[in-house]
């Protein structure tokens, strides 16, 4: 967890700031080239009874377009590009660490409903990256989704994605 | 004297118990969020929001303030106490509250903050209750060429005034635009970029975005610092505050001065951050104690907090008055207005007066009853961030999933969520601004019917825009802070290259 940003060694390079500027750049041209192409195919131009529906977002899609393509060009004829690392190596195994968990819970949510998914998020995430106990965990893990249970289900009358546990118990 | 008369009736709405109620769970709830990494007052309000639509309006508005005015606080004792601000507009704040505090004088600091905090909150109230009614009256008479041309200033100034580039803060507002304009055209009932996709019809929701934005975005980023928290003790008592009350009538040139910097750069959406690190470098170059500036100078901790607050407060003015945020958190309040069934603008201060004044009212009072929870419950709030993040990181991720759901009741909405998550991750790193991005997508519908209807009366003539003195200086205005980067860019160059001739355009 100890990151020494700065003075990375090799093994730390990932890309350059530049070169992830440049992808988002990209990224954007893109965005804004289908806002365009959208726009243009709903109509982008004035009609008899006033602008149509493609008008404004065609030109929103365009001054993106420009905008982006401005970044992208000053990152080539900078004469200082800005060539440090966008992340270190262990930096970026630390956000995947919580990044790749949070997309498997994500996916969980649709399986087992909002709550079990939760116990098992957090029961997961304390026990690899905590390295607790399970005399720790369980009350955590099992106390966070409670909770919200009652706030949510009985309190405020708001009702969350359930699977099939929920249902088993009658919800 | 008619505003004050609205003010008291305003403290007339108060009087319900369960306001009063609802505005300290609020300010609890705040400072809990503005400590919390991960939460803040834009994302807390927001995954907060959808448990406000049983209240009553005003009681929602009362409470959801509230949290504002807490994060505002609570970000605060995170600086002072970890050097970790929990705000973005407290980073000035941990120059010389964190060096303080571990000089001991922990309590001296935070008190400092928090004084500040309220000082700048009440300036900014004053400046609310007397000009937003004037400027609501203003505005009564303003048409779409008009709120067009204030819309247009608004976004114009993030160019004009952010820090990040200027063609990334304009990349970054056009997107928001273009993800407010996906779904069913308003006007014309067409279908506009959603590709058909069924799920694509309800448009992107900005409380989603805010969520994925600032929260989930905002833990990848504490992840990456590999943060441990290794706090000072925080202790307070009361001899403590008097003595640093003692201390603060002499710095009250300087907080009248970071509270105009607050409040101009809270009406104009430049936001809280910019407000406190001006605030802090405009101290620095004044104080008489400025070189002991950064190792533990009481001024230094509560002027960015002056400036800071009394922009976040002040934010709320252009909103109320004219249906415009200043800050990603008064967006989301005014998201809240419009799910309630209020059309923020000039016509809240007719039609809804006991909203708008028991609201004001309640700005009054919330901060005095946050100055008194910050002040005597700070050593909790501390030790809550003694808890590790690997317990706290999950927790959090799951309330702003659950957050996310409730804005619409829909599964795919977490998954957006997540996206915007990792957008807002690398937004951060490559400094393109979440801000406009947010209140693109806010207002993007409002500015895209006020731009259309201008249009229909000009019939197409972009000369509409300058069809009154009002409209007209507004538009110019607007224009000059777009270009301004430009203009500022050409300065340097001519300061550099010395004395080469100015070459004419």
């Amino acid at each position: 967890m100890n990151s020494e940003t700065g003075h990375s060694g090799q093994n730390e390079k990932t890309v350059t700031n530049r070169t992830m500027d440049v992808v988002v750049a990209l990224i954007f041209m893109g965005v804004s080239a289908l806002v365009m192409s959208d726009s243009w195919r709903v109509g982008a131009s004035w009609a008899a009874d006033g602008p149509q529906a493609g008008y404004f977002p065609f030109y929103v899609g365009l001054i993106m377009f420009i905008a982006s393509a401005v970044t992208l060009v000053q990152n080539f004829v900078t004469r200082h590009p800005d060539l440090g690392n966008f992340v270190d190596r262990t930096q970026l195994v630390s956000v995947m660490q919580v990044l790749v968990p949070t997309v498997a819970y994500v996916g969980l949510i649709f399986i087992l409903g909002i709550y079990l998914a939760s116990a098992v998020f957090i029961a997961f995430f304390m026990w690899w990256l905590g390295k607790y106990s399970p005399a720790r965990i369980i009350p955590v893990a099992v106390g966070v989704p409670l909770a919200l249970f009652v706030m949510f289900e009985i309190w405020f009358l708001v009702p969350l994605p359930k699977g099939p546990l929920e249902t088993a118990l009658g919800y | 004297m008619e505003a004050l008369t609205s003010l008291i009736g305003g403290f007339g709405v108060l009087a319900d118990p369960m306001n009063i109620v609802y505005m300290f769970v609020g300010i609890t709830l705040g400072v809990l969020i503005g400590v919390l990494p991960g939460l803040g007052g834009a994302n807390g309000v927001a995954i907060l929001l959808p448990l406000t639509f049983s209240m009553t309006p005003v009681s929602a508005i009362i409470m959801l303030s509230s949290i504002y005015w807490g994060a505002l606080f609570g970000g605060a004792i995170t600086s002072i106490l970890f050097n970790i601000p929990g705000e973005p507009w407290s980073v000035a704040t941990t120059f010389d509250g964190h060096p303080m505090a571990q000089k001991g004088k922990a309590g001296e600091a935070l008190t400092g903050a928090f004084t500040g905090s309220f000082i700048g909150a009440f300036f900014a109230v004053l400046l609310i209750t007397f000009l937003a009614p004037v400027i609501a009256k203003f505005a009564l008479q303003f048409g779409p060429a008009e709120f067009f041309a204030v819309y247009l200033l608004t976004f114009c100034a993030f160019v004009g005034m952010g820090r990040e580039p200027a063609a990334k803060v304009i990349a970054a507002m056009m997107l928001g635009f273009a993800l407010a304009a996906v779904g069913i055209d308003t006007v014309t009932g067409q279908l506009r970029m959603t590709f058909g996709s069924v799920e694509l019809l309800r448009g992107f929701d900005f409380l989603v975005a805010v969520i994925g934005l600032f929260g989930v975005g905002e833990i990848l980023l504490t992840m990456e610092e590999g943060l441990a928290f290794k706090g000072k003790s925080a202790a307070i008592n009361l001899k403590v505050v008097v003595n640093t009350w003692k201390q603060l009538p002499k710095y009250w040139v300087g907080c009248l001065r970071s509270a105009i910097v607050g409040c101009w750069m809270g009406v104009t959406p430049g936001g809280a951050t910019p407000a406190s690190f001006m605030s802090y470098g405009l101290a620095k170059k004044f104080s008489k104690n400025g070189r002991n500036f950064g190792k533990g100078e009481l001024e230094g901790v509560v002027m960015p907090e002056v400036a800071a607050h009394a922009a976040g407060t002040s934010a709320l003015l252009p909103m109320l008055t004219l249906g415009i945020p200043g800050s990603p958190t008064a967006a989301v309040l005014l998201g809240g207005l419009l799910i309630w069934g209020l059309q923020p603008g000039p016509l809240l201060f007719v039609e809804q007066k006991d909203f708008v004044w028991g609201l004001i009212a309640s700005i009054y009072l919330g901060n005095i009853a946050g100055l008194i929870v910050v002040l005597t419950t700070v050593p909790i709030f501390a030790a809550i961030l003694r808890i590790p993040f690997s317990v706290i990181a999950p927790i959090i991720l799951v309330i702003c999933a659950v957050g996310a759901y409730t804005v619409h009741n829909a599964g795919l909405d977490i998954a957006v969520m997540l996206v915007f998550g990792v957008i807002g991750y690398l937004f951060k790193k490559l400094q393109y601004p979440l801000a406009p991005l947010v209140l693109a997508l806010v207002l993007g519908d409002m500015a895209e019917s006020s731009f259309r209807q201008a249009m229909l009366v000009s019939q197409g003539h972009l000369s509409i825009f300058w069809s009154n003195p009002l409209v007209g200086s507004i538009v110019t205005l607007a224009l000059v802070m777009l270009i301004w980067p430009l203009v500022s860019m050409v300065l340097a160059r001519f300061k550099a290259h010395g004395s080469k001739p100015a070459a004419a355009e």
